[in-house]
């Protein structure tokens, strides 16, 4: 029998009164989604921290799978009594997002058979998130997902499971092949070994954009991040912008909020000014048939993103303006390991790659790691005049 | 497993793209938005897909999973996508199933919505659900401003998009730092420090080098054998309740059913478009933690969508109409109270004050 099927038969009459205030209404409920899966401790845990205003979750010690130091996060109730041992399970995702429902289907399977059935796709990094798994079921719980080819994802102070966004497979601005880049370095032996044996001061998180809209949040919760760009000059199909126009479009004020002035339109034909655009995606997005991003493309590489922490929260900035891609990516790789090693002989506990960097000063990171400053990486230049000579580039 | 089959990535995403995308990979043309949450993408083969994007609830139970996959197998060639915001997409090559697929979804339960100028899927952590750290559920937030806001994801004639997301603690798991609308649950006390749980589970050097204010000091205990046990003290007017020490050491919680509640930032963006990415701000320090609706948050939440709404101009998401109108008229229209919690006076404060004496005619009334 699996867990589920036990968990449903043993049908415990449990009272959530505030749970089941909060699942009224009609936006469909995560409190109806956990009574399906009839994990009643669970659902129990829940209605406690509504009725207390805290969380009834504590930390679940070191859990995990045998040659994995990642992958299981250990979460324990402080209510013992109701519910102990309650893992997360956190398994790698596809590139993309995209999923054969036959393969979907086994996983249910073998989550309700050793697992609360719970599942989130998905969880903040991008992988798929399966809730509530009692340590002993761990091990073939894993096995068995192995055999289907989800392996574990990462947690910890290690390379964190990358995610890319839809990319070429349904997006016409994608600049590069998210989907691909994504699959290289997710299936690099070292990349992984990165993941499963954290090793590193903290998270070091990877994601994928196909263009500028960045549809995926990578500069905002990044540590690396890829974005398609193109360097040559965007495709205007003048009929379409008429068209648009006809339609009811105000292109004049489209051109007014151009970030880099470098639209006119005088009501028959649209100018850009190439040198100027910003390649924001602003009138791309506006006018999808009429606009299309240039065919010279590669990516722009980010570096420092976070939310919060130690010096507040970070954006990703352009360490590379444009790097050409081509499988297997490997400049892409190279780049990583230059960067993640500097940060691993640097980093101090639970400091993101940004914070390292900022810490220490972009100036010495860039020396120390052989990467070559450039104008984009900052708004302006310095304004203040106190900096630092390295020994050797004065005169003793 | 054996050591050598371990390690071996995410299954191949090529064997997840049905027919209709794989043919088109890297080949479409453009899309258009038919009606709020149906796309409509062309390829240069000629090819089209439809795309109906659904909401969810953060988590789901495997039996639902199988629903959704019923519907993924009648219509949609046995493919379904998951986004990165939980929400769901049913694509299919045929315009027809658009209006069945709408329905069987609709029977599911699972609104059709989200897409273009509407109010996107709201991301949030696990919250209450499954987490040791958070100072609210962010879930069970969700699901209260959702219910009251349904019909902003159902519409797509707002001046812009509005992304919300809602993260139970100061480690953003929600990623709120750069939303339209944040809301971010607040803990307000110092760690209470538990000596025993710390000298036996906890790296007492590794916790005192993780705090950002450097907050905490080592302690020494004496016991009655005569022998010193290791604990840390907390000093207590430099901690900021960020709870980074309780992510490494069990021995410190903070959760305080009095003081935790939640506060409200607003006009953050990820994308670069137009003026680039744009950290949220703060605009309310606390609102209590009336769980199980939050009718405080969800008022707050509809009363700033609600006049953004009214009163932005196409395109602005929610921080490019406070640039335009300033936020002294921003504070004033909301009615919220600018407190000195609004003044930054962390380590980022210098960029925050307004050099110069530039005021608009609203900000010197």
């Amino acid at each position: 029998m699996s867990l589920r099927e036990a968990n449903l038969e043993v049908k415990v009459v449990v009272e959530t009164p505030l749970l089941d205030e909060n699942e009224k209404g009609p936006w469909p409920s995560t409190v109806t989604e956990i009574k399906k899966t009839g994990y009643e401790g669970l659902l129990q845990i829940y209605e406690l921290a509504f009725k207390d205003r805290v969380t009834h979750w504590a930390h679940g010690g070191m859990v995990g799978y045998p040659g994995y130091d990642a992958g299981v996060i250990g979460r324990m109730s402080d209510r013992h009594d109701i519910l102990r041992d309650c893992h997360t399970l956190r398994l790698i995702e596809p590139a993309g997002w995209f999923y054969k429902t036959d393969a979907l289907r086994k996983m249910c399977d073998i989550w309700d058979k050793y697992g609360s059935g719970l599942m989130n796709f998905h969880g903040a990094t991008g992988d798929i998130q399966l809730i509530g798994v009692p340590t002993d079921n761990i091990i073939p719980a894993f096995n068995e997902l192995a055999k289907e080819h989800w392996d574990l994802g990462g947690s910890g102070g290690d390379f964190r499971t990358a995610s890319c966004c839809i990319g070429p497979a349904r997006c016409e601005n994608a600049m590069i092949d998210t989907l691909d880049i994504y699959q290289t370095l997710m299936t690099d032996p070292n990349n992984l070994d990165a993941m499963h044996r954290p090793r590193w001061p903290y998270k070091f998180k990877l994601k994928i954009s196909g263009c500028p809209t960045d549809c995926n949040a990578g500069v905002a919760r990044a540590d690396f991040v890829l974005i398609g760009i193109w360097r040559d000059d965007m495709k205007v199909d003048q009929d379409e912008v008429k068209k648009y126009a006809d339609g009811g479009l105000d292109i004049g004020y489209i051109a007014s909020r151009c970030p880099g002035r470098a639209m006119e339109w005088d009501g028959e034909t649209l100018t850009i000014d190439n040198d100027n655009c910003m390649r924001c995606m602003y009138c791309i997005n506006k006018m999808p048939k009429a606009l299309r991003p240039g065919d010279d493309r590669g990516a722009t590489i980010l570096l420092g993103g976070r939310a919060r922490g130690r010096y507040g929260a970070f954006l990703g900035w352009p360490l590379i303006p444009f790097m050409k891609l081509e499988a297997p990516y490997e400049n892409v790789q190279e780049l990583i390991d230059t960067l993640t090693e500097w940060w691993d002989e640097n980093g101090r506990t639970k400091e993101r790659m940004g914070e390292t960097i900022y810490r220490i000063g972009t100036g010495k990171m860039l020396v120390e790691t052989g990467l070559k400053p450039n104008p984009t990486m900052v708004r302006a230049p310095r304004n203040n005049p106190f900096w630092f000579y390295l020994p050797g580039e004065v005169e003793e | 497993m054996p050591m050598d089959e371990l390690d071996f990535g995410p299954p191949d995403y090529k064997d997840m793209l049905p027919d209709y995308i794989s043919k088109n990979y890297g080949k479409w043309k453009c899309h258009e938005l038919l009606e709020p949450g149906v796309f409509k993408h062309v390829s240069e083969t000629g090819d089209e897909v439809y795309t109906v994007r659904t909401g969810a609830p953060k988590f789901i139970a495997s039996q639902t999973v199988r629903e959704i996959c019923d519907i993924a197998d009648e219509y949609c060639g046995g493919c379904v996508r998951f986004t990165a915001k939980h929400s769901i997409e049913f694509m299919t090559p045929e315009k027809d199933n658009v209006e069945k697929i709408k329905e069987a979804v609709g029977k599911l339960g699972l609104p059709v919505g989200g897409t273009g100028n509407a109010m996107h899927s709201i991301v949030t952590c696990t919250g209450w659900v499954h987490c040791h750290t958070p100072a609210t559920d962010s879930p069970g937030i969700a699901k209260a401003v959702y219910d009251e806001l349904l019909p902003y994801f159902q519409r797509d004639d707002l001046p812009a998009r509005v992304n919300i997301a809602v993260s139970g603690c100061l480690n953003m798991c929600g990623a709120v730092h750069c939303s339209d609308i944040a809301l971010l649950g607040m803990h307000r006390v110092p760690p209470k420090v538990n000596d025993d749980v710390v000298s036996t589970a906890c790296e007492v050097p590794s916790l005192i080098a993780a705090c950002p204010t450097y907050a905490i000091k080592p302690k020494m205990l004496k016991q009655e054998d005569g022998t010193m046990k290791k604990s840390i003290q907390i000093d207590a007017p430099k901690c900021m309740y960020c709870g980074i020490c309780y992510g490494i050491c069990p021995g410190v919680p903070l959760a305080d059913a009095k003081n935790d509640g939640v506060s409200v930032w607003v006009g953050g963006k990820v994308s670069s478009t137009r003026g680039g990415p744009a950290f949220s701000r703060l605009v309310i320090p606390f609102l209590p933690n009336n769980a199980p609706r939050w009718p405080e948050v969800v008022d707050t939440v509809k009363k700033i969508v609600d006049v953004w709404a009214a009163e932005a101009k196409p395109d602005e998401r929610m921080g490019e109409w406070i640039e335009r109108i300033g936020w002294k008229a921003f504070f004033d229209k909301m009615g919220f109270e600018f407190t000195e919690k609004h003044v930054d006076d962390y380590i980022f404060s210098v960029r925050d004050m307004n050099w110069g004496a530039r005021l608009k005619g609203t900000e010197l009334k």
